[in-house]
């Protein structure tokens, strides 16, 4: 089930005086069910890393794997490998263009080829998934809230039941609580459903307390793919390329500078409350 | 990246071309054409090739770039060439099969091909050494006088100089609402017309509203920073005539008369 | 002296259906009271529709009252012989760095808005040279905007509107599209501002990092101003917050869960060295 990137290289201007790297042989792979955070500010290539997994772009140079097949093979359906490995783009709702939710959110299983029946179902569960209000179904997308509609968008996405979700940077442009909102969302749509997630974000708060394994990028090169605990305990390295640790991380090394013995691995605000009721204790 | 997209293919180097107030490269370029269309044999098409190539001299435009420029039109300018050639009736100089290539015909066809020749790169020479923002400024103080017949010119040019600075930003958004969509297994190449133009408006509603969006965004924006019109306006490039721009019009006069007076001489050619 | 207050201040839009048909009416704001001194740094928080930037829109006289008033500089948004005078005095910068830029060049941008106001050719150039370097952007005056990063484009777009010398600036939502080094440009370049030029500031955001250096806050819900202190005041009272769909720092909340937990933390911590010193406090026998 796993999708595989074989040192792939993507160029543009590729004969122009100033050709540019945009991906530098990266090599990645993403399980089954496992949820990636994958981290790098603007221009590191991360956007362009995601056009790869669903074969929006091809590589200049390397190759592409869903489930052992080369996506890029002349008789390979890459059609059908958008609805397996769904992406959902920054500010999604730009994409919303039907009359109503339920037929935009049905736009993406019945380019599938779907049957009727089919595709309005998948859409039904979709918006289930996503927690939008049975009242929303059929009013117009315009008329939602910008959660609302980043809900929709989201579901436009998942109605074609993909393997793999990628999300670039869904939480751009919300209020703290519409953040957390679409962040458990994303949780619960791995526990629920099964499927792998790849969310794209410039903020390692965002992915600290669900990923699995974190990718991190800069200049088109993959410089981290580890553990979390193990991505963020490289603080020094992370601030040099203009990223930084969760906030909670400084604060333990804080505490830990100033001579308390607390574990300074601690990504949430729990844990870090955990580790400082212990020390204390003790 | 699409927004890296010069319009009007800029090309951005210090010249004396490049510091001509735009009013007089405008007038230029119109005055060089007519004179192209009024001249009627090879030595006006000399006499105009000599101010042509001076002025890609003064440009400092590489001219590997102007040629660039015109491979676009190549075929363009072969297919008229080729109807010019064997269209043409008179005397036969040539025939395979039924297409017969005349002496006339050979005459119109390089006449045309010179003359479109020179007409594109003489105009790409104004937008390659005038910034559009420069070009939209000249236009505008050239046709104000038009204002006399309510013509809205200061307007028209705060328009298009509107949408010289959007189209770049609307080409990038429609690249990333088509893979938006393409994501969502939209297909915008295969299928018949019909099946192209209903897949289109997954792509082009979006498209719309964003552009309304904008438009309404930046309509406040001016008139939170005081924009009310061209009314009590002043300018911080204001268009003055220098000596040299004096000069460049004289010379200018100089060349279209002298290219028409030799081009229409009856020598023959 | 308040530079700004509003007294009373309502505005009502009114809902329509499908058919154009009037539905209800909504109060966008609802009575708001409010007074800005010359020469603070003020924040308005809030989430996404709770009426900061509808309130903020009437500050430089985008929109007007249905009820009450708004005196910019002692004078009534209201009155349309004062509209010029009062977007001269208060600018403002709006949310996308993509839609409120003009110029096909960086400093023509940064000119359009004394051009409108009709400063003489000399004095633009001064002015323009002037605000490019306040925002640390004079490097790239000769830019198409297209080039820059979202973190410039909104410098740029603060350049224009200081090059019009206003007493005060009303920055709606402006680090919202965003990467976080973008908004810490942006952030300093605003307290810069402040601190130098002594220009007024108001800063509508529902981050919370970016109000910590506020002078005064406010927070919106529903149209109404719910709370009002400063940062430590606000931050002092979490549970009110999240009440507003808002948050605290991640640093504020640990000591504040410290507390619960019995920890004896203050309330209100604003950064890791206030945490570390306050926790030091706390846990000593």
């Amino acid at each position: 089930m796993s999708l595989i990137l074989d040192h792939v290289t993507y160029e543009y201007g590729i004969g122009s005086a100033l050709p540019v790297k945009a991906l530098d042989d990266v090599s990645l792979q993403i399980e089954e069910g496992q949820f990636v955070g994958l981290i790098g500010h603007t221009g590191s290539g991360k956007s362009t890393l995601v056009q790869m997994f669903n074969g929006l772009l091809k590589p200049t140079a390397g190759n592409v794997y869903f489930q052992g097949k080369d996506i890029h093979d002349p008789e390979y359906d890459r059609r059908a490998l958008r609805g397996k490995v769904g992406l959902v783009f920054q500010y999604p709702e730009h994409q919303l263009f039907e009359v109503t939710v339920f037929k935009d959110v049905c736009y993406g299983p019945k380019n599938l080829g779907l049957s009727q029946k089919e595709v309005e179902l998948r859409a039904f569960e979709a918006l289930k998934m996503v927690g939008l209000q049975d009242e929303y179904f059929y009013v117009s997308p315009f008329d939602l809230s910008g959660g609302q509609k980043r809900r929709v968008a989201i579901a436009g996405v998942l109605a074609m039941k993909p393997d793999i979700l990628v999300l670039d940077e869904p939480t751009a442009g919300l209020d703290p609580k519409g953040r957390e909102e679409i962040l458990n969302l994303v949780a619960s749509l791995r526990e629920k459903m099964g499927i792998a997630i790849v969310l794209v974000s410039h903020s390692m708060d965002d992915v600290a307390e669900y990923a699995d394994k974190i990718i991190v990028m800069n200049h088109g090169k993959k410089v981290f793919d580890a553990e979390p605990k193990e991505v963020f305990a490289h603080v020094e390295d992370l601030e040099a390329i203009g990223l930084a640790a969760p906030q909670v991380t400084y604060i333990m090394k804080a505490l830990k500078d100033a001579g308390y013995p607390v574990r300074t691995d601690a990504i949430t605000i729990e844990e870090a409350k955990e580790s400082i009721l212990e020390m204390l204790h003790r | 990246m699409l927004r890296d997209i010069t319009l009007g293919q800029y090309y951005q180097t210090d010249s004396i071309l490049h510091k001509l107030d735009p009013r007089i490269k405008l007038i230029g370029t119109f005055w060089f054409i007519v004179a192209l269309f009024l001249v009627k044999n090879f030595i006006g098409y000399a006499v105009a090739l000599l101010f042509l190539a001076a002025c890609i001299k003064l440009s400092h435009v590489p001219f590997k770039f102007i040629v660039k420029g015109m491979k676009s039109i190549l075929i363009l300018l072969l297919i008229t060439m080729v109807f010019n050639l064997v269209l043409t009736p008179g005397r036969e100089l040539a025939h395979l099969g039924p297409i017969k290539v005349t002496y006339e015909g050979l005459t119109i066809a390089a006449k045309m091909a010179i003359r479109l020749t020179m007409l594109i790169i003489g105009s790409s020479i104004l937008t390659l050494t005038t910034t559009p923002s420069n070009l939209t400024d000249g236009m505008e103080k050239l046709f104000a006088p038009l204002k006399v017949f309510k013509v809205p010119v200061h307007e028209v040019a705060m328009m298009m100089s509107i949408a010289l600075r959007f189209i770049p930003i609307l080409l990038e958004e429609t690249d990333k609402i088509m893979k938006a969509q393409m994501a969502r297994a939209a297909d915008f190449e295969s299928g018949n017309l019909i099946q192209r133009a209903k897949s289109l408006g997954a792509l082009l509603e979006p498209l719309f509203l964003s552009a309304f969006q904008r438009a309404l965004d930046l309509a406040m924006a001016m008139e939170a920073r005081c924009y009310r019109g061209g009314e009590g306006r002043t300018k911080m490039k204001p268009l003055v005539y220098a000596h040299r721009d004096y000069a460049a019009r004289a010379i200018i006069y100089l060349f279209v008369i002298a290219t028409v007076v030799l081009g229409r001489m009856n020598i023959g050619l | 002296m308040n530079i700004i207050e509003t007294k009373n201040l309502v505005f009502e839009y009114i809902r329509r259906d499908e058919n154009g048909e009037a539905e209800g009416v909504t109060e966008a704001v609802d009575h708001v009271d409010m007074q800005i001194q010359q020469g603070d740094f003020v924040a308005v928080l809030g989430h996404n529709g709770s009426g900061k930037s509808t309130l903020a829109k009437h500050f430089n006289a985008l929109l007007l009252p249905t009820e009450g008033t708004v005196l910019v500089t002692g004078k009534d948004t209201s009155k349309p012989e004062n509209l010029w005078d009062i977007r001269k005095r208060a600018g403002m910068v709006f949310q996308n760095p993509d839609n409120q830029i003009i110029g096909q060049v960086v400093e023509e941008d940064v000119g359009f808005g004394p051009e409108n106001l009709g400063v003489k050719t000399s004095e633009i150039w001064r002015r323009v040279e002037e605000s490019l370097k306040a925002v640390g952007i004079y490097e790239f005056r000769k830019f198409s905007p297209n080039k820059l990063s979202g973190g410039q484009k909104q410098r740029v777009s603060i350049a224009g509107v200081i090059a019009m010398h206003p007493q005060c600036i009303i920055l709606d939502e402006p680090t919202a599209m965003l990467d976080p080094n973008g908004r810490k440009e942006v952030i300093r370049a605003i307290r810069a501002l402040n601190d130098v030029e002594n220009i007024t500031v108001i800063l509508i955001t529902h981050y919370m990092e970016e109000i910590v250096h506020a002078d005064k806050v406010f927070v919106m819900e529903k149209g109404k101003v719910v709370m009002d202190g400063t940062p430590r005041e606000i931050f002092s009272r979490v549970e009110e917050l999240k009440k507003y769909r808002l948050d605290v720092p991640k640093v504020t909340e640990l000591a504040y869960e410290l507390k619960k937990s019995g920890v004896p933390m203050p309330d209100g911590i604003l950064n890791t060295e206030e945490f570390v010193e306050a926790f030091r406090k706390a846990t000593r026998r």
